[in-house]
């Protein structure tokens, strides 16, 4: 396990902070260093050729905000020398997903499109978290538009890689913010979650990663893609750290109207309350699944991966042995569909909020001759769109085409709508179950190598076949490590709840943590760390 | 849903595929339209697992997960002009202005029936 200050927790590194053991400036500078010596060559939208060198690296950064974020340190260091008190996040590093407006920074969302773009304003989560002394460190690489699984899909290439083994992916869209979190480069990310986006990739890099409840965390400045499922939310190497955060994210917010104005609790004083008589469910539907056959492509019934199923057993043991009591055999039979419907809903909302690149308020424009503003679209579109979005923009169009939409997106609809009942029959107080929550396995699989998906959109959409069913829901869940599978990588489990009760998720979470301090996996230090350490 | 008896044929054949890209305002490389042609019909393959719903018309719409009441709901703001602080960022970022308006080629007409 590494004992460098980049490595420590976020609230470890605050106390230093606090107490003046460090400086902010310390902190930042430790990190820069991080950064200089894991990203490899910065990922640009140039033409890109594989280097076996790329798969030594991170790649986590499209920008590195390093000017800014030594004023936002110094800032912190005066406030602190002068006695005041710069707030709860007084120092911490920042990676912010590059699909956040920051004021004068670029916010490409990892698009070629947006690659000029350089936001006249800054998203709520960003703002609120540098209002109470975060310092942002830089926006991190991602799908385009948070269009894939795996982060591969970025117009910024090479893509990021994840540190535990640079070879595989860091898992997507939030790819460069959890790979950034586990390799020291930040103690703390912003990313968002459509479909699992925070969630798969915490699980395949080791790291904590929250999907809050919608509405919980304000959408203004988001770059959008599906607007009824987009959720911001949080990665850190802790439980505390991201119930730290979500303390100041969370709340109303009157620049986005679905920002619900629901009490925020004190998340940090009911952290290490006891789980005793909590109820908690596993459900057979999320140990077996329809997902493809790698082999093949059909889509068959298959049971998760051995191990991650083994890790989901062994923490029911452990939160049994806290004082939970484990419910069993809970019916959760909509799961399957939650993927088929993800494909009509996301698409649809997707192709409505990407209609407005064209090429002449903002972003990308070609350059030639055109003979109309239709050319204009089609040339300055068809450049600055990879393939990801244009499929999305295709499929989004054909299923709420007006012959098809009855057939198609209204189904969606209504699958979701079975979906979110489940949870509420799983939940219901006075139902068969009464449960606190659900815990799952976060994902089917383990990461996977760097290019062995990319580029068939089915398979990497079903590694988000555990995590979406909570964003079509709009429930909040967590993810947290559970170890490692047979070739050293990160195993997730998730913890799903009723809405608006992020503060169970990081009870549970905080309980699994302490339980499991000591065992030897929590001693595992990622692979791009431990060159550093050998070297 | 659109059934198509055989499985194994596309769903979204050619010219369902141009009529869609014309829509979308995609200039497209023939590579382009193949890959794209072919991961559209496998997602319908996926999405076909809805068939198997037994989902009637009493199944309401979810437009979104969480439901909202008036009390979680955010209050509507007063509709008020206010001058925008930053109006002169916003055109910064525009690819070409003249004189604060944003300049853009010839658009095409046509007659519609």
């Amino acid at each position: 396990m590494s004992t460098s200050l980049c490595d420590l927790p976020a609230l470890e590194q605050l106390r230093l902070i606090k107490s003046r053991e460090i400086s902010a400036t310390e902190l930042l500078e430790a990190h820069l260093a991080r950064i200089d010596a894991v990203e490899g060559r910065r990922p640009s939208t140039d033409a890109y050729t594989p280097d076996p060198e790329d798969l030594k690296y991170v790649h986590a950064f499209i920008t590195v905000t390093r000017e800014r974020a030594q004023a936002q340190a110094r800032a912190v260091d005066e406030a602190l020398a002068n006695g005041q008190d710069p707030g709860p996040l007084a120092g911490l590093p920042l990676a912010v997903k590059d699909i956040f407006c920051v004021r004068g920074t670029p916010s490409t969302a990892g698009s070629r499109i947006l690659e000029r773009f350089v936001s006249p304003y800054t998203a709520t989560p960003v703002a609120r978290m540098e209002a109470v002394g975060a310092v942002m460190i830089g926006k991190v690489n991602m799908d385009e538009f948070a269009f894939g699984s795996s982060s591969e899909s970025s117009a910024f290439l090479p893509p990021p890689g994840n540190p535990w083994n640079p070879a595989y992916v860091p898992g997507g869209s939030s790819g460069g913010s959890t790979a950034a979190v586990a390799a020291g480069e930040a103690a703390l990310s912003l990313g968002t979650d459509t479909a699992g986006s925070i969630r798969q990739p915490a699980a395949f890099c080791g790291v904590v990663g929250l999907k809050p409840t919608y509405g919980r965390v304000s959408r203004y400045g988001l770059i959008a893609f599906a607007s009824s499922l987009d959720c911001p939310g949080l990665m850190g190497r802790e439980v505390r750290d991201v119930a730290l955060a979500l303390q100041v994210i969370a709340g109303p917010d009157p620049y986005d109207a679905t920002a619900a104005q629901v009490p925020v609790p004190d998340y940090l004083t009911s952290l290490e309350q006891p789980i005793e008589g909590m109820r908690i469910g596993l459900s057979p539907d999320y140990f077996k699944l329809k997902y493809p056959d790698p082999e093949t492509g059909e889509i068959r019934e298959r049971g998760i991966a051995p191990e991650i199923e083994a890790a989901v057993w062994r923490a029911a043991e452990v939160l049994a042995g806290m004082g939970a009591e484990i419910v069993e055999d809970v019916p959760m039979p909509h799961t399957r569909y939650g993927i088929p419907a993800y494909f009509v809903v996301s698409r649809v909302e997707a192709a409505s909020n990407l209609h407005r690149y064209d090429g002449v308020k903002y972003g990308h424009r070609f350059e030639g001759p055109v003979a109309d503003l239709g050319e204009l679209y089609r040339r300055s579109r068809g450049e600055g769109f990879g393939p990801q979005p244009k499929l999305r923009i295709l499929m989004g169009m054909y299923v709420s085409a007006e012959q098809y939409e009855k057939g198609y997106y209204e189904t969606a609809l209504r699958a979701r709508t079975l979906i979110r009942r489940d949870f509420d029959q799983a939940f219901d107080p006075q139902g068969d179950y009464r449960l606190d929550c659900l815990l799952t396995a976060t994902t089917p699989t383990t990461a996977f190598k760097i290019g062995d998906v990319y580029g068939d959109t089915v398979m990497m959409q079903y590694a988000d076949s555990l995590t979406v069913s909570a964003n079509h829901a709009g429930i909040p869940a967590l993810s947290i490590p559970a170890g490692f599978d047979s070739s050293g990588l990160p195993i997730g489990i998730q913890i799903l709840s009723p809405d608006f009760t992020e503060g169970r998720l990081f009870q549970v979470g905080r309980a699994y943590e302490i339980a499991t301090q000591d065992d030897p996996w929590r001693q595992e230090t990622p692979m791009v760390v431990k060159s550093l350490e050998g070297g | 849903m659109p059934q198509n008896a055989d499985q194994s044929q596309p769903v979204i054949d050619e010219a369902i595929f141009e009529h869609l890209v014309g829509l979308a305002a995609f200039h497209l490389s023939e590579q382009e339209k193949a890959y794209l042609r072919r991961e559209l019909n496998q997602q319908l393959r996926s999405i076909r697992e809805l068939e198997a719903l037994d989902i009637g018309e009493d199944v309401p719409i979810t437009s979104h997960g969480v439901p909202y009441s008036g009390a979680t709901a955010a209050p509507l703001r007063e509709d008020e002009a206010e001058v925008c602080p930053i109006a002169d960022d916003i055109l910064e970022q525009a690819p070409e202005v003249d004189l604060r308006y944003l300049v853009v080629p010839d658009i095409p007409h046509e007659e519609l029936e």
